[in-house]
């Protein structure tokens, strides 16, 4: 606890220094000789749009399936055995694979679509296991209220199941644009390295960008931005705070309403 | 269509990975119409299974398997091709929790025929008044109809949960437990109502409360052990049990088995 303390006191002591309101919209310009984290910010901002793009529908319809639809038996155990294991590979070994399948593969190169598609892989197994477990905490007595008053299975889900879990769907998507914020290592060899300002809105995705995680580890990798490095993390951390607290508000307002009890 | 249910050599199994259990036993019963059944018997009998198995609910638990048959005026529930919703409108079901939606009082009873295609405002009113009115809970709530449901008293909830079930039309309503969770006002008010209910309405109810079974049913069924050991007239059954064994049950000696 004092550790973990010591280490946000150490990063708001040296990073505070750092947050002056140009670096929030400026680019790293080391011609210029000034330091700006602009273009991370909306690499960032891109990775996590269409890691959930991709990731968020699929696995909360993989969640649903799972919990709803599919019969306990081999294939279920064996996609839930899946689904535990990939959780679990460390995140380096995603961009190992996605730089090779979507990037070389696919042709997509380094680009922050190859690394928002490598991410939607990673968080996927997390979606798909907090989505279940959320949709496995509605009441059984409430589902057989809802089949008991003549609703079908499909009825039942829609008007019972999902208006019950959406709080909590919704916490575990923003658990995982927090696991999206922080991640690094499976975007360093997969989205790039570039740190500018998109001239296409559009074709941004397709143009190699650094997250804030990856700016802040070239920059200290190179050793020439190690204070502004704690700037960042500063900023993170102020991000993933500020997760923490709305993932925190979405959950307990669904017990002051009383849901949890029934 | 009278809500007449009759079991016929019915079994029912629960299997799991390292065997099964065998929770009906060949039940034969007949459940005339426009009574009360009360289904009696110490935790594990098969009571619950029972009910569950009159309108198809006990298909939710995996592996489970039945033989014999259930039929609704005449019509096997069980046959191939039932078309499982309608049966459940036909079978309505309360619970020993209340579970009311998390929407409003209004949209609580007005779910049933919203999802049979009812869309007129002016008859979902009257389906919610009517449905209110006959659980008993219309003077309560009028005047706070578009309030969410979980601001009801337990009690009220419960009988929230009835108005639901008789909203869609049912026949049949099979309750489990109903007022097991509730205080003995609350549970006093539900008892009136179900005496009320077997009026209009085929009422099979669990209970575990055997004063309870002999102030509101007129028969009573005796299950242990997956067996029925005997049914009969609420009063004759209490006075004059034609098994031990329900004798041992109902004046409470059952552990002497």
């Amino acid at each position: 606890m004092t550790a973990i303390a010591s280490v946000l006191f150490y990063i708001l002591l040296r990073g505070a220094g750092q947050l002056r309101w140009e670096i929030f919209v400026r680019s790293p310009s080391p011609l210029k000789g000034e330091y700006g984290i602009l273009p991370g910010l909306i690499n960032t901002l891109y990775i996590i749009l269409l890691t959930l793009l991709a990731a968020a529908p699929v696995g909360i319809g993989a969640a649903v399936y799972l919990s709803e639809y599919a019969r306990p038996g081999k294939l279920t155990r064996l996609v839930e055995f899946t689904v535990g294991t990939l959780a679990g590979i460390p995140s380096v070994v995603y961009g190992l694979f996605g730089a090779v399948f979507f990037g070389e593969t696919l042709r997509l190169g380094y680009s922050i679509l190859t690394g928002s598609l490598t991410l939607s892989l990673m968080v996927l197994p997390i979606i798909i296991r907090s989505g279940q477990d959320t949709l496995e905490a509605v009441p059984a007595a409430l589902r057989e209220s809802a089949l008991g008053c003549g609703a079908t299975q499909w009825q039942m889900l829609r008007t019972v199941v999902l208006p019950c879990a959406k709080r909590g769907l919704a916490a575990s998507v923003l658990l995982v644009v927090g696991r999206i914020t922080g991640e690094s290592a499976a975007l360093l060899f997969t989205a790039g390295a570039a740190s500018n300002l998109p001239r296409n809105w559009l074709t941004h995705p397709l143009s190699s960008g650094a997250s804030l995680t990856v700016q802040m580890y070239l920059g200290i990798s190179n050793g020439r931005y190690i204070d502004e490095a704690f700037g960042i993390a500063l900023v993170l951390a102020g991000i993933l705070t500020a997760l923490y607290f709305l993932t925190g508000a979405l959950t307990a307002e669904r017990r002051d309403r009383g849901e949890d009890s029934l | 269509m009278s809500g007449h249910l009759t079991a016929d050599h019915f079994n029912l199994w629960y299997s799991t990975d390292r065997g099964g259990t065998h929770a009906l036993r060949d039940i034969s019963l007949d459940i005339p119409p426009k009574q009360l059944l009360a289904l009696i018997g110490p935790s594990g009998c098969g009571k619950s299974s029972f009910l569950r198995s009159l309108n198809r609910m006990n298909e939710r638990t995996p592996g489970v398997k039945h033989t014999g048959s259930i039929l609704l005026d005449g019509a096997d529930i069980y046959a191939p091709g039932t078309d499982l919703p309608f049966l459940r409108k036909r079978v309505g079901m309360v619970f020993q929790k209340p579970t009311p939606f998390p929407m409003s009082i209004y949209d609580n009873i007005a779910y049933g025929p919203r999802l049979q295609g009812v869309r007129s405002r002016q008859e979902l009113d009257g389906i919610v008044e009517a449905s209110l009115r006959a659980a008993a809970l219309w003077g309560e709530v009028s005047s706070r109809l578009k309030k969410p449901a979980s601001g009801l008293s337990g009690g009220q909830q419960q009988r929230l949960c009835i108005a639901r079930a008789l909203a869609v039309g049912p026949e049949v309503l099979l309750m489990d437990e109903p007022t097991s969770a509730l205080d003995p006002l609350s549970t006093g008010k539900i008892e009136e109502l179900m005496g009320e209910l077997k009026t209009r309405y085929t009422v099979v109810a669990v209970t575990h409360n055997m004063g309870q079974a002999r102030r509101i049913s007129d028969r009573t069924a005796f299950f242990l052990d997956g067996e029925l050991i005997e049914c009969g007239k609420t009063k004759e059954l209490f006075c004059m049990p034609g098994d031990r064994r329900t004798e041992y049950y109902i004046t409470g000696q059952h552990r002497e088995k």
